[in-house]
């Protein structure tokens, strides 16, 4: 267990160290940092002493080792575009994004998981062939496609709900939060639904294959022979075990729930990080996309690590053999 | 050459096809029928779009801005030159449609060739050769499978553009993308592959053949690759829907094909404009178009999964 940790821990460093790499070349190389420091008429010597004291002529690793080292504290120096530092910036713009990202996972495992149970228990029902046919619409359906539909009906044609924003948002801290007022909360439904509609299809193919396959299993039938109440049998033996792979699956998606809010943000104008970065692309901000690559696989590398070890928590028997492998 | 000797006729490779388990279980389902015809129209029409296409939207002498924003022929001021309405520019929708799908499908087919090139070759090079070098393919195929391949694409894309010098982004931009799209996916190609290769390896026919000498490289192309054509085709059709979907996602992005050569993501992205001022023909028409190709070929895909799959027979 701690030597599948530790091998985890440096996977996850290298790739780390290689974003960082990557960020780094095109932030050092690409953009050229002295010539958006200073104006037009700036003379050569002049140029010549800020690259020296910014210690531009070092060497190639004491340069990257700076870089890392202000990086793991979230400096990364001022965007182009907005002329303030990119750690403001992104601070500015990660509430607006964890919020959608959270509600939008809740909306996924809320309504994802009674469909695909339902789905697996009455296969051939007409409500569970109709589900199963929108889950196929809803993966063709690409994610900005299902945004610009909804604010056709909802914010066009029926004016219900507003179309892009946040709406007015509380400062909690340096944290500005859109659940404590009415118009945040209506600005977060069709966003929210637009990036959960995928994570929900899949959660629900994914519940209802797992489902399927546990019921076929041998303690299901003795369960049914012992004359269990076919409740118990479905939520206390068959759901319990299918949860596994759900929760693994659902912790992973977390991570692709935060890279699909750039399209949601994009559709929707919500000011977060993905907006941010999608922005930053356009106008060639290079310290943007370079905080925002590192942060982004920081997310994924620290998600899928967490899922990884949760995989050995949460299921026994893996450990159960681990045991058996190391003890012989 | 077996073929030198007894030569298939065409008519045979019919009759072939006819008596094929894959055929019958075509035949026997009219939604996949459906949506192979679906399929075949769209490259049809993709094919011979200049021939097709009622207008020319891109000939400049055949627009006219007075034709601008009028709705679908079926609504109070449309017209039937435009059955499905024109834009804010007076081209016609169903044409702007018709090109748009061809860049699409460029670009789809495009990066689905490159992923399998790419993978292919990568998954029997580590499967046949073994050793660290499979061990370090292997490894860079699980990093990159924990990302979104969507992300990816963006973060390949938006890293090529800013390598390039900004005035001649609209030029390459398809290649570009083709490329980001193509990186993207070649990780399921790689280990389908080399799964496959790790099992031919063992097989007998292989062994013979390194036995009687035949060179390293002639077994993996001659031998191995056409006994694991199979996954690949499989992997292949679905692919083809997930790089369509990519394409228009990030040209709806505003980081993807130009708006002087439109494919049906940027249509979107530019209808979208519109889509408050009560002109959602724009938007939506290519909106429709893009899910329709999509969910046949995404149909196809599954179809073809299933009846390759011998488990399900």
């Amino acid at each position: 267990m701690l030597a599948f940790i530790f091998k985890r821990l440096l996977q996850s460093v290298v790739v780390m160290m290689t974003v960082a790499l990557i960020a780094f070349a095109l932030f050092r190389y690409v953009g050229d940092p002295i010539n958006n420091m200073v104006g037009q008429d700036t003379t050569l010597e002049e140029r010549a002493e800020l690259k020296e004291r910014l210690g531009l002529n070092d060497p190639f690793m004491i340069q990257f080792y700076r870089f890392v080292r202000d990086a793991s504290v979230g400096e990364f120096g001022l965007s182009y575009q907005h002329r303030r530092p990119v750690k403001e910036l992104i601070a500015e713009r990660l509430p607006a994004t964890l919020e959608l990202a959270l509600v939008s996972a809740i909306l996924a495992l809320a309504i994802g998981i009674p469909m695909g149970v339902y789905t697996a228990l009455k296969r051939y029902g007409f409500l569970s062939r109709t589900f199963m046919t929108i889950s196929l619409v809803g993966v063709s359906l690409p994610t900005f496609l299902i945004g610009i539909l909804l604010i056709l009906f909802f914010g066009v044609i029926l004016r219900w709900l507003p179309t892009f924003g946040r709406g007015d948002v509380v400062e909690i801290g340096w944290w500005t939060s859109g659940f404590l007022t009415a118009s945040g909360l209506k600005s977060l439904i069709m966003p929210s639904i637009t990036l959960a509609l995928f994570q929900m299809t899949l959660i629900m193919r994914l519940v209802r294959a797992e489902m399927l396959e546990v019921l076929r299993a041998d303690f299901i039938k003795f369960a049914r022979a012992r004359g269990l109440p076919t409740r118990a049998v479905h939520f206390r033996h068959a759901l319990k075990n299918t949860l596994v792979p759900v929760i693994t699956i659902t912790g992973l998606q977390l991570g692709s729930i935060i890279a699909f809010a750039i399209i949601t943000e994009s559709v929707f104008q919500w000011p977060g990080m993905g907006l941010l970065f999608i922005q930053a692309i356009g106008e060639v901000d290079i310290p943007v996309m370079a905080a925002y690559l590192v942060l982004i696989a920081f997310f994924f590398v620290v998600i899928n690590m967490v899922v990884d070890i949760l995989y050995f928590v949460v299921d026994p028997r893996l450990r159960v053999d681990k045991a058996l492998v190391n003890g012989q | 050459m077996t073929e030198n000797k007894n030569p298939i006729t065409l008519f045979d490779y019919l009759g072939r096809v006819r008596d094929s388990d894959l055929w019958f279980s075509f035949t026997r389902s009219p939604v996949i029928v459906t949506s192979a015809c679906v399929t075949l129209i769209y490259l049809i029409v993709t094919i011979f779009a200049p021939i097709i296409a009622p207008h020319d939207p891109f000939d400049l002498a055949s627009i006219d801005l007075l034709d601008a924003s009028l709705p679908p022929f079926w609504m109070v001021s449309g017209e039937i030159r435009f059955i499905l309405g024109t834009d804010d520019q007076g081209r016609d929708v169903l044409s702007t449609i018709i090109y748009g799908s061809r860049i699409s499908l460029f670009v789809g087919f495009a990066s689905v060739i490159f992923s399998l090139v790419l993978g292919v070759s990568l998954g029997l090079i580590s499967g046949y050769v073994g050793g660290r070098l499979d061990a370090f393919i292997m490894r860079v195929a699980d990093v990159q499978l924990s990302f979104p391949a969507i992300l990816i694409a963006l973060l390949v894309d938006g890293l090529a553009r800013t390598l390039l010098p900004r005035e001649h982004h609209d030029e390459v931009a398809l290649y570009v993308l083709v490329f980001a799209i193509g990186i993207s996916g070649w990780v399921q190609y790689a280990r389908t592959v080399r799964g496959q290769t790790l099992v031919e390896k063992g097989k007998e026919y292989v062994q013979a053949a390194r036995i009687i000498g035949i060179r390293k490289w002639t077994i993996l192309l001659r031998h191995i690759l056409p006994n694991v054509t199979g996954p690949v085709l499989v992997i292949a059709t679905i692919h083809l829907a997930i790089a369509i979907i990519t394409e228009a996602t990030l040209s709806f992005l505003g980081v993807g094909v130009p708006p002087t050569t439109p494919s049906l993501g940027t249509l979107i992205r530019i209808g979208n404009d519109f889509l408050f001022s009560g002109e959602w023909w724009i938007t939506i028409f290519p909106g429709v178009a893009l899910v329709l190709l999509v969910l046949s070929v995404n149909l196809l895909g599954d179809w073809l999964r299933d009846a390759l799959n011998p488990k399900l027979r």
